[in-house]
């Protein structure tokens, strides 16, 4: 009998009311990222070498802004403002655009291990940073290395992108490959200007390859302040038109996105965002790799949430990881560079086996 | 003032009219498309007519699914004319022809694990900020229901199989709810009783008032829900007009290179096509007890 079989088509017709969408834990997880960001700030803007209780970090606070506190001693007020501050935001606006890049390139290559350190485009903005050193330039003020980093990082992300698309698709094995050669080329440039480069240069150069906020100061803040407030602003603007990029090119045609300028804008973006990090930081890798990934396991793939979700991670994930730097081996400080990169590569290795044990390889 | 009224008016898109049964919706003339050095396409016209099904059909390679590309606007061809809605497929901005024709492709791909009513509804983006963005809820209800994935709208798509997918793929283009409908082998995953409601919801659109092409590889399928079939042979299309005419065995055996029978079903009087086989084949092939 195979009326019985049959699937009645009301209950179906019923069942087909979408389940509700996720706004629930989106909205739970943007504010317990809020909520550990300010926490992570306070904590971060008090514990030191020259410890500030938490109650005179928001007196400080309060009384700068004009809401009421009071003013602390000079010393708390001097390292408070003048080191401690500059370097929490500083953390904050790396991790930010490190993780909203991170999101935003795995969108543009429908691929969850594009980050702009797998794929080398840090490299390439490195390259523009240690020339802007090594040269001396200095025609743009402070900004002169977030202008380099910048057209360094694009120059990188437009290479990688023309090199390892093919047929409209990019495939991971070319993808990974084409981001160890532009490392490479990218390192070995960096290793003829460090040729050239003076002792002064070089370790500076030296300390700022392993990724450090430890040179943190209000000016160079200002220096990559608009680089990252424009990418970040910017970037939520493409989430739907990235969650349709997931059906493919030709889809998401379809569906009217004009996938071509979309890909170029946000190219623009991601060059944008890691240029803004890696001018002031250094290379600080997986930032962008684990963040949106985590995310994306929390709350599922929707870009609406991942994007701005990201930048709230990363900026988490980087006051968290610049904190522990600071403190761990005090007084002696981690490089934040090297400690991202021995949590993130292990998670790095962890992705690579599982994705291979649920697809059986790679494509 | 120019200026400004001119850039509101590329931003409120105009609503696409439906369509009077019967009329051309979208037409080829005289197309040539090369792939590398071969011309895949030379010559190949054919018109798409609003509440009509029309199957492309023709061997592996013949050029069916480059048709429907240039039918859809997707591939600008070195020569001849596509006109989409009345307009040159060209003149149209990719938003503006997302309101006036949907499109399957062959295979269905999702770079990240979207669950499956988000992937339908994937097919209302076109319509966001105009005033049919009310009917989003109804559409994809419509789709999922017409498609039976409403029973795993909330699996992510990574986790279905083929035929599921393939499924999930149509219901997003039906939610689109597009005046044009291009379908390439909407049926090639899919189980016996998939098949026929697929085809099935494409006559539904059809009676609706919707044009639409499916790319068919299975001929009977073709001859009992097609209108129209087009035979795509030889970089153009052989013949075009109702199963009845077009099925003669002199013309599919030419264009399949393969001796086929036709005939007529003994009860619905539907061309059926089948391999012409020799006895012994058939005898091996049926050999089971009794």
């Amino acid at each position: 009998m195979t009326a019985v079989r049959e699937r009645p088509v009301l209950p179906a017709a019923l069942a087909a009311a979408p389940p509700p969408p996720r706004h629930g834990r989106a909205a739970l997880l943007t504010g317990g990222l809020l909520a550990a960001l300010l926490l992570l700030a306070l904590l971060s803007a008090g514990v030191g070498a020259y410890d500030i209780p938490l109650g005179d970090v928001l007196a400080s606070v309060q009384h700068r802004t004009g809401l009421g506190g009071h003013a602390l001693d000079r010393t708390a007020e001097s390292v408070l403002w003048n080191i401690r501050l500059p370097r929490v935001v500083l953390a904050l606006l790396v991790g930010a655009s490190l993780g909203c890049a991170g999101a935003l390139m795995q969108g543009v290559f429908g691929n969850p291990l594009a980050e702009p350190g797998v794929i080398g485009v840090s490299s390439g903005a490195a390259v523009g940073a240690v020339g802007a050193i090594v040269l001396g330039a200095g025609f743009l003020g402070t900004w002169t290395v977030t202008v380099f980093a910048f057209a360094g990082g694009l120059v990188t992300v437009v290479a990688v992108y023309a090199m390892s698309r093919s047929g409209g698709r990019t495939e991971v094995v070319t993808l990974i490959l084409t981001g160890i050669a532009v490392t490479a080329f990218a390192g070995a440039l960096i290793g003829l200007f460090i040729f050239f480069a003076d002792n002064a240069q070089i370790s500076q150069i030296t300390f700022w390859q392993l990724g450090s906020l430890a040179q943190a100061t209000w000016p160079k803040v200002l220096a990559v302040l608009p680089c990252a407030l424009l990418g970040l602003a910017v970037a939520p603007l493409y989430a739907r038109r990235l969650d349709l990029l997931a059906l493919g090119e030709g889809p998401a045609r379809h569906l009217g996105v004009e996938v071509e300028r979309l890909r170029i804008a946000l190219i623009l973006v991601v060059a944008l965002l890691t240029a803004a990090a890696v001018a002031v930081s250094g290379i600080v890798t997986f930032v962008g790799l684990v963040v949106p990934h985590v995310l994306r396991m929390a709350n599922g793939p929707g870009h609406r949430f991942l994007i701005p979700g990201s930048a709230l991670g990363g900026a988490v994930a980087l006051t968290a990881g610049d904190l522990a730097a600071r403190t761990l081996a005090a007084p002696a400080e981690l490089p934040l560079g090297v400690l991202t990169a021995l949590i993130g590569s292990p998670f790095f290795f962890w992705l690579l086996r599982r994705t291979r044990r649920k697809q059986g390889g790679w494509a | 003032m120019k200026g400004v009224t001119g850039v509101f008016r590329r931003r409120t898109r105009e609503l696409p009219a439906t369509a009077e049964r019967g009329a051309v919706v979208a037409a080829a003339d005289g197309v040539r498309v090369v792939r590398g050095r071969r011309a895949v396409l030379d010559g190949a016209g054919i018109e798409v007519r609003a509440g009509e099904v029309l199957a492309l059909v023709g061997p592996n390679g013949a050029g069916k699914s480059t048709l429907l590309s240039v039918l859809a606007g997707d591939l600008a061809p070195a020569a001849g004319t596509v006109r989409i809605g009345g307009r040159a497929a060209g003149d149209w901005s990719a938003p503006e022809l997302a309101l006036r024709r949907a499109v399957l492709p062959q295979t269905a791909e999702l770079s990240f694990p979207f669950p499956v009513a988000e992937v339908v509804r994937m097919g209302r983006a076109p319509w966001a900020g105009t005033e049919r963005e009310a009917q989003d809820e109804a559409a994809v209800a419509e789709a999922m229901a017409a498609t039976e994935v409403a029973e795993f709208a909330a699996r992510p798509f990574s986790a279905l199989s083929g035929g599921e997918r393939a499924r999930v793929a149509l219901a997003r283009v039906l939610a689109q709810r597009a005046g044009l409908l291009l379908l390439d082998e909407p049926t090639a995953a899919l189980d016996l009783r998939h098949q026929e409601l697929v085809l099935r919801v494409c006559r539904e659109r059809a009676a609706a008032g919707d044009a639409v092409v499916v790319v068919l590889h299975d001929l009977g399928l073709a001859a009992a829900h097609a209108d129209r079939v087009g035979v795509v042979h030889g970089g153009g299309v052989a013949a075009d007009g109702p199963p009845a005419g077009v099925f003669g065995e002199e013309l599919l055996s030419r264009v399949y290179r393969q001796p086929v029978e036709v005939f007529p079903h003994p009860r619905t009087g539907v061309p059926q096509v089948v391999p012409r086989r020799d006895a012994e084949a058939v005898q091996s092939g049926a050999n089971h007890p009794a």
